[in-house]
């Protein structure tokens, strides 16, 4: 453990501890819910107590010893969740791992955490691990929880968790007592989990989180906005991921709160709405597509109710963050917005299973100040945060009612922060991960002897402290002329356009900046629609001089914007291309959390690139895709390339 | 659901069937038998006579000669109702649902011969009739969540693209708990991907519930693939019957595909 960890959690110092805990102090609490059959089903955490017990003394029948690996892969679902607790138990680390993985990522990552047993969702999970079993000598067992169209598997170790915890439970009547004294073993330093961060570079990293390091931050962080066990929320984010750990695991054990498992991928907002969550997280890109919705769904909706939204939206972006924040708003104006929220807010945070939200977070890339103004002048209490995976997530967070739509707040409780003389943001904290795992080289590189984190992102503190991040700090280039030139602030700048879903910029070493775009199929779809656009798909609408006009558009925005700024006006985007294809994780063009992998991206499309900089019109192209099915496929089209306008201080001074 | 798939005796005999409509003869001297548990295709260029074999089946035409045996009980002619409650389900060439009503109400409609409360209750939803309701509604989620459409379970099915209608209108016939299901060109009009799914669900439908499958389809790949046993059809007469090995080897076969003329053509 690093030298500065805070005092350790007190005796309740592990997830096994914290449940028999919670089982004693909250026990007919619900824990955690799961939408099956159309029905809500919830499980106390009494009940859940009970699950676990069994669970792990069926893994410890079949062999899942101490040390062992224990591999996750499914959607959000209690078992799996359980399957987690019952690894610690066992003094075992469970690798939750994604599940729209194909099977050589899993291939990966199974034979580097050397797992030893699986606890996998269904019939598809199990296929992709059979199919790589004979290239990851550790893997023993595999356990689905789903029997549908499993039942012609013979395989002696592919078995039902049904069957493993029925052997669990008859073992557990035979020895009263067993699962508290073996959940009594473990202490808050030992690993807890280890997380694959997807990188954008290179391969994965097995990120080593203890017990200490993920309770005390939940802990911290459940303090920091006064959680407790009445509060409710959703599990819909990938296991695999360090946030789903944290919000759906670490803080409602610590907290003592239900969590609710949606019936489906394809009903989350529905189900969404169903639950009515009071503490909910989202990456920005969800908050976007919500608004998108609302947008498009208002343009379709009566005269009356159009007048309605408009009226009081507009009441609500004046008046609505400073309600929110307990700022001083006149008397006439809250009158008017109490009508509001009874007329347009309060169903349309119904509609949106928004109603209860006491607390929703975004975090991971930077939201639109437009969507950020949007929910908050709804009334909803968003704000952002910054984390990492080797933080145990928090670094910053906004407090409620100092909050603001381009930082991610001042540290969070027990981390300190230093900005390093190239702009990095550096970090210590009782969430600093212990290590990765076997993989010492990359330790060192990112952790100090004396326990400070490298994030790799470029920041600095604004007057009022908070922490603002500009880019990753290797990606922070010059232009030739020696403008600083960071491409993912133009990005986010461009994706803050509903019409544009991606961007790629480019400029490092280049005479200017240009970029690749890509356009939102939904938002242009519809604005295409409107203006009886016939297009045949992706590609066809993409190619279109209408959408190209578009886009054009909002690029000369941003050069405005950028042009503002005296350190980034000499970086504003000259050429652009909107590309023939959507970027795609399938693809290896972006990563499984959707983040752009540059590399990928300049080798496949250099020929592109090159004609970004070489004053062509149209550049012909052909490009592989892979299916969902796994076959690949080709695309041609002949991009064209378009100049943007750029602005000197002085027109963009004049221009507002 | 723990059923072991064994094609079992024979569930459902077709004998000696002839049907006309007037002078034209859509059947004659159809004789076929289909086993429990199997996937049987029946085949055959257009106009072959198929889709009046299988409204044969399940009531809706009466064929002038021939008896059609299923369960044991031989009958001349029989009401699709009466059919429906002796275990026979079936889905349509052209989509039959009720545009209108949610993907959960039409496939509730599936359990209509199951559920036989007074209308007086039904609409007051009380008493016995609430248990009903909501035993026959356990059934619908079941299915609901077998075919994966838990997503578009309160939205008007008129709404919904077509390869989603086609999986509901196979929603409210399984509802149905059938033992022998008809399904009338299940993937017509499907791309690849919607093609692959319904062949999954048809054989999925086949090996956890053990539900017999009879099936018109036009996409020879998918027949094959499928099927257990395939007949064949042309002109209202049987030209093969087999596996689907034999049936491809056949030459009567082979010519009826490639259009060679007939003899009786005038």
């Amino acid at each position: 453990m690093m030298g500065n960890s805070k005092p350790v959690s007190g005796s309740v110092d592990t997830f096994p501890k914290l449940l028999i805990d919670n089982a004693h102090r909250i026990g007919e609490r619900p824990a955690i819910r799961e939408k099956d059959f159309g029905i809500w089903q919830s499980w106390t955490w009494l009940e859940v107590k009970d699950e676990i017990a069994a669970m792990a003394a069926g893994l410890k029948l079949f062999g899942f010893e101490r040390g062992d690996s224990l591999a996750i892969v499914g959607d959000n679902r209690p078992q799996l969740y359980w399957a987690m607790t019952a690894a610690q138990v066992l003094g075992g680390k469970p690798v939750p791992m994604y599940q729209d993985s194909v099977p050589e990522e899993m291939q990966y990552v199974l034979e580097h955490a050397e797992v030893s047993f699986a606890v996998v969702e269904d019939q598809e999970q199990t296929d992709k691990l059979l199919e790589v079993m004979d290239r990851c000598p550790h893997l023993k067992e595999i356990v689905y929880e789903d029997p549908r169209g499993m039942r012609h598997y013979d395989q002696p170790f592919v078995r039902s968790l049904d069957s493993l915890m029925q052997a669990g439970r008859k073992f557990l009547a035979e020895h009263p007592g067993w699962f508290e004294a073996e959940a009594a073993k473990g202490t808050g330093d030992d690993i807890a989990i280890m997380v694959y961060t997807s990188g954008t570079t290179g391969r994965a990293k097995g990120v080593m989180l203890s017990f200490d390091n993920l309770i005390i931050t939940a802990r911290n962080a459940v303090e920091w906005d006064g959680l407790n066990e009445t509060d409710e929320g959703l599990a819909y984010l990938p296991m695999a991921w360090v946030g789903d750990n944290i919000f759906s695991y670490a803080q409602s054990y610590v907290a003592g709160f239900c969590v609710s498992c949606p019936e489906s991928s394809d009903t989350v907002m529905a189900d969404l709405k169903e639950i009515g969550p009071t503490y909910f997280f989202a990456p920005p890109r969800i908050f976007e597509t919500i608004l998108t919705q609302v947008s498009i769904r208002m343009e379709d909706a009566s005269k009356l109710n159009q007048w309605l939204y408009k009226h009081f939206m507009g009441l609500a972006l004046r008046t609505g963050p400073a309600i929110l924040d307990g700022r001083p708003v006149s008397f006439v104006d809250r009158i008017l917005y109490a009508l509001g929220e009874f007329l347009v807010y309060g169903p349309l945070k119904n509609e949106l299973g928004f109603s209860r939200f006491r607390l929703a977070y975004t975090a991971g890339e930077a939201i639109g100040p437009d969507i950020f103004d949007f929910f908050r002048s709804l009334g909803v209490n968003i704000k952002q945060l910054y984390g990492s995976t080797e933080a145990s997530v928090f670094i910053c967070m906004q407090k409620d009612g100092d909050v603001k739509p381009d930082t991610v707040g001042p540290p969070a409780t027990g981390v300190e922060l230093r900005i390093a003389d190239n702009g990095e943001v550096h970090f210590r904290s009782p969430g600093v991960f212990v290590a990765y795992y076997k993989n010492d080289e990359a330790t060192r590189t990112t952790k100090t002897e004396d326990g400070w984190v490298l994030t790799g992102d470029a920041g600095y503190f604004d007057a009022d402290g908070h922490l603002k991040i500009i880019d990753r700090a290797k990606d922070v280039g010059k232009l030739n002329n020696g403008t600083m030139f960071a491409p993912k602030y133009i990005e986010n700048k461009l994706k803050f356009f509903p019409y544009i879903t991606e961007a790629v910029a480019f400029g490092h070493e280049k005479d200017y900046a240009a970029a690749f775009i890509n356009i939102d199929l939904e938002a242009v779809g519809n604005w295409a629609e409107r203006r009886g656009l016939a297009y045949s798909g992706y590609t066809d609408l993409a190619m279109r001089d209408e959408v190209y006009e578009l886009v054009l558009d909002c690029v000369n925005k941003v050069n405005r914007d950028l042009s503002a700024d005296a350190a980034l006006a000499g970086s504003q985007i000259r050429h652009f291309l909107i590309l023939h294809k959507l970027l795609d994780a399938d693809d290896g063009e972006l990563t499984r959390t959707r983040k752009v992998r540059r590399n990928t991206i300049v080798e496949r499309y250099g020929q592109l690139i090159d004609a970004l900089y070489s004053g062509v019109d149209v550049c012909p192209v052909e490009a592989t895709v892979t299916f969902e099915d796994g076959r690949t496929g080709t695309i041609k089209a002949d991009v064209k390339i378009r100049q943007a306008m750029t602005y000197g201080e002085q027109q963009a001074q004049a221009a507002e | 659901m723990t059923f072991d798939r064994k094609i079992g005796d024979t569930i459902l005999a077709v004998d000696q069937i002839s049907l006309s409509f007037g002078g034209v003869k859509a059947l004659s001297n159809i004789s076929f038998s289909v086993n429990e548990h199997e996937v049987f295709a029946i085949i055959g260029p257009n106009g072959a006579g198929k889709s009046s074999m299988l409204n044969c089946i399940n009531g809706f035409y009466h064929p002038q000669e021939g008896t059609i045996t299923f369960k044991g009980n031989t009958r001349r002619q029989v009401r699709p109702s009466e059919a429906a409650r002796e275990g026979i389900a079936r889905t349509f060439q052209n989509i039959a649902l009720f545009r209108g009503m949610s993907t959960l109400d039409n496939i509730m409609t599936g359990r209509n011969t199951k559920m036989n409360k007074g209308i007086f209750w039904q609409a007051l939803r009380i008493g016995p009739a609430e248990k009903e309701e909501m035993e026959n509604r356990a059934v619908v989620e079941k299915v609901i969540s077998f075919l994966e459409i838990e997503a578009i379970r309160k939205t008007a099915v008129g709404t919904l693209p077509y390869g989603l209608q086609k999986r509901v209108e196979l929603g409210r016939a399984l509802a149905a708990e059938p033992d022998l299901l008809l399904l009338d060109e299940p993937m017509a009009g499907m791309n690849i991907e919607e093609k692959q799914d319904m062949c999954r669900f048809i054989l999925d439908v086949n090996d956890e519930f053990g539900t017999t499958i009879v099936l018109i389809e036009h996409d020879m790949g998918v027949v094959m693939d499928i099927s257990d046993r395939v007949v064949v059809l042309d002109y209202g007469k049987k030209l093969a019957e087999g596996t689907p090995d034999q049936v491809r080897a056949n030459q009567a076969v082979i010519d009826a595909y490639l259009g060679v003329a007939h003899d009786d053509d005038v």
